[in-house]
């Protein structure tokens, strides 16, 4: 994290970091170059899908191309070709979260079958009635309604970890939740309606500390900081490839080892067996025990090559520059009256939730996207959260590296163009 | 901005800023409740029927201007109708939100509901025009289930 700061510091200075160049970045997006109702587009909507760079849209074209074929079945080349491809982006994968072992990584849909995969298997397996599991009270619904199912499918109960004001969590209220009956702890790492970014370390240790493992959804996480799951030494880690500028439809779980070889499995079907009778199945080894049917290989490709992406741009410069851009965000967006930032916390990825006085979120939205500007307005499936505030929904702005000073200055005279026509 | 002001027009904003009937009901003997899951809209319709007749109209809610407008204006142009009229005047609405761009509507017959004659070039805005509409229409029908624009 200093290492961040420090970065971010001598950005603040330079006004650029060093070596980032982000006019040289938006030229390998190419759905950046469009006009939006005659406007440049200027796509602040990353929290809810990421843009792809040519790279991963060409490996999954090369892929359809001269490549497509089943994975671990077929003995013939193609099959051979696809199926290195697609575990050599699962060690990718691996490398990009510090994983020990690429066994540890299961291929899923997203964040939200991650998690249910998590609940469903290890969940069921180890939970009764009378059990808890502590989340918090920033969960995207992915990461609330899973663990309301299992609840109601095993008798344990939920417990939720309170905020403060600013959307940071009340870590002296998740020490007293912590008990002999609780059993998992499931938190997000990056809030997706608040920006926060947890001391999911703190948590995991104090979790630990009392025997019980933890899951962290990451979704929002993988595009902005660099993810080290040894370090964090967490249980279950989650996250989305559409929200790390890679295809939708593909996602991960990483899992400790010995975890995920204790676990059931979470589908049945092909793939994931060793050999089926009618009397008796044998599962097939971590990790495909848990990946049933042909998975989505393709996206599986073109996760590995945004991450390769990734990794040659920098995941450090990417975070400090980002830093800056929102600190230039926030200072533009907090100038204009009436408008409220949702989410302050000293700790912030870049994501900017707002009201504005008089204003429905819906309608600056309309107002923004006759300017080209795209963000997302709603609740963002976070509905508990935006009740904590006391708002309904909020109008959300979110970064990426792709985005320009010029582009937030652009948000903040929308929005003075809202505040205009409401006056 | 033109596109912009055929959206939001003067009327819209008014009635966005003091809508009128917002209140809940007293002495209502119908009522339904609407959702729009997309943004989070969320609102009542409170209706005092006698007989056929909708004696009294209100509504309750949150919701962006076009939605909490057309609320507005929906109730303050269906008190003194009959429940047929009121369905007349939902089909009237609906098709002049949905319409391609030439279709023009007669004055008389859309009256001050033409003040929402531009959502139809905001396809996305559509449902929040008409889910106050359509949370009538499932209180002149006396259903108990929320309506939901998804």
């Amino acid at each position: 994290m200093r290492t961040i700061n420090e970065l971010a510091a001598q950005e603040t200075l330079r006004g650029r970091p060093a070596g980032f160049d982000v006019e040289r970045v938006r030229q390998d997006f190419p759905i950046l170059r469009q006009q939006v109702h005659g406007k440049p587009l200027v796509y602040l909507d990353s929290a809810a899908t990421s843009q792809k760079p040519q790279v991963v849209i060409d490996a999954v074209t090369r892929y359809y191309q001269a490549e497509n074929s089943n994975v671990h079945r077929g003995i013939h080349l193609l099959s051979e070709r696809a199926t290195e491809l697609f575990e050599d982006a699962r060690a990718k994968v691996a490398r990009f979260l510090n994983a020990s072992d690429a066994r540890e990584i299961i291929f899923v849909r997203g964040a939200t079958e991650g998690i249910n995969l998590v609940a469903q298997s290890y969940g069921k397996m180890s939970l009764k009635a009378g059990d808890e599991i502590i989340i918090s009270a920033m969960e995207h619904h992915s990461n609330i309604v899973p663990w309301q199912i299992l609840c109601q499918e095993t008798g344990a109960a939920l417990r939720v970890i309170p905020i403060n004001d600013d959307g940071e969590l009340l870590m002296d209220e998740f020490k007293k939740l912590l008990n002999a009956r609780t059993r998992l702890v499931s938190v997000v790492h990056v809030s997706n309606a608040l920006g926060t970014i947890n001391p999911v370390k703190q948590i995991i240790e104090m979790a630990h500390s009392h025997g019980v493992p933890v899951v962290i959804d990451g979704a929002q996480a993988a595009p902005h900081l660099s993810v080290d799951v040894r370090a964090l030494d967490c249980d279950f880690y989650v996250l989305s490839g559409h929200k790390l500028f890679a295809p939708t439809g593909i996602g991960i779980v990483f899992g400790k080892a010995h975890l995920l070889e204790a676990m059931p499995p979470y589908q049945g079907g092909g793939d994931m067996i060793l050999s089926v009778t009618f009397e008796r199945t044998l599962y097939n080894v971590v990790p495909f025990k848990f990946e049933a049917g042909t998975p989505h290989i393709a996206g599986a490709i073109g996760l590995g090559a945004a991450i390769d992406y990734l990794t040659e741009v920098g995941l450090d410069k990417i975070a400090a520059y980002e830093r800056g851009l929102l600190a230039h965000a926030t200072d533009a967006l907090a100038a204009i009256p009436g408008l409220r930032i949702i989410g302050t916390a000293k700790e912030k990825a870049g994501i900017l939730s707002f009201v504005l006085d008089g204003v429905h979120p819906h309608d600056i939205g309309t107002i923004l996207d006759q300017d080209g500007i795209a963000i997302r307005t709603g609740h963002h499936c976070a509905q508990p959260v935006l009740q904590r505030f006391g708002v309904p929904a909020t109008a959300r702005a979110s970064l990426a590296f792709y985005n320009t000073r010029e582009e937030i200055d652009a948000l903040a005279r929308a929005i003075h163009k809202v505040t205009t026509l409401f006056g | 901005m033109s596109d912009l002001r055929e959206l939001y027009q003067e009327v819209i904003l008014d009635h966005n800023k003091r809508p009128r009937n917002f209140q809940k009901l007293e002495g209502a003997n119908r009522t339904a409740e609407g959702y729009n899951p997309l943004c989070g809209d969320q609102l009542m319709v409170y209706l005092r029927m006698e007989d056929d007749m909708i004696k009294d109209i209100s509504f309750q809610g949150s919701g962006c201007a076009i939605s909490k407008a057309s609320a507005s204006i929906m109730t303050a142009t269906l008190k003194g109708k009959t429940k047929a009229e009121a369905e007349v005047l939902f089909e009237t609405f609906h098709k002049m939100v949905t319409a391609d761009l030439g279709v023009t509507f007669d004055q008389l017959e859309v009256g001050k509901l033409a003040a929402f004659s531009g959502v139809r070039e905001f396809p996305v805005r559509v449902k929040c025009a008409t889910l106050p509409w359509h949370t009538l229409h499932a209180a002149l029908e006396g259903k108990r289930e929320a309506v939901s624009t998804e």
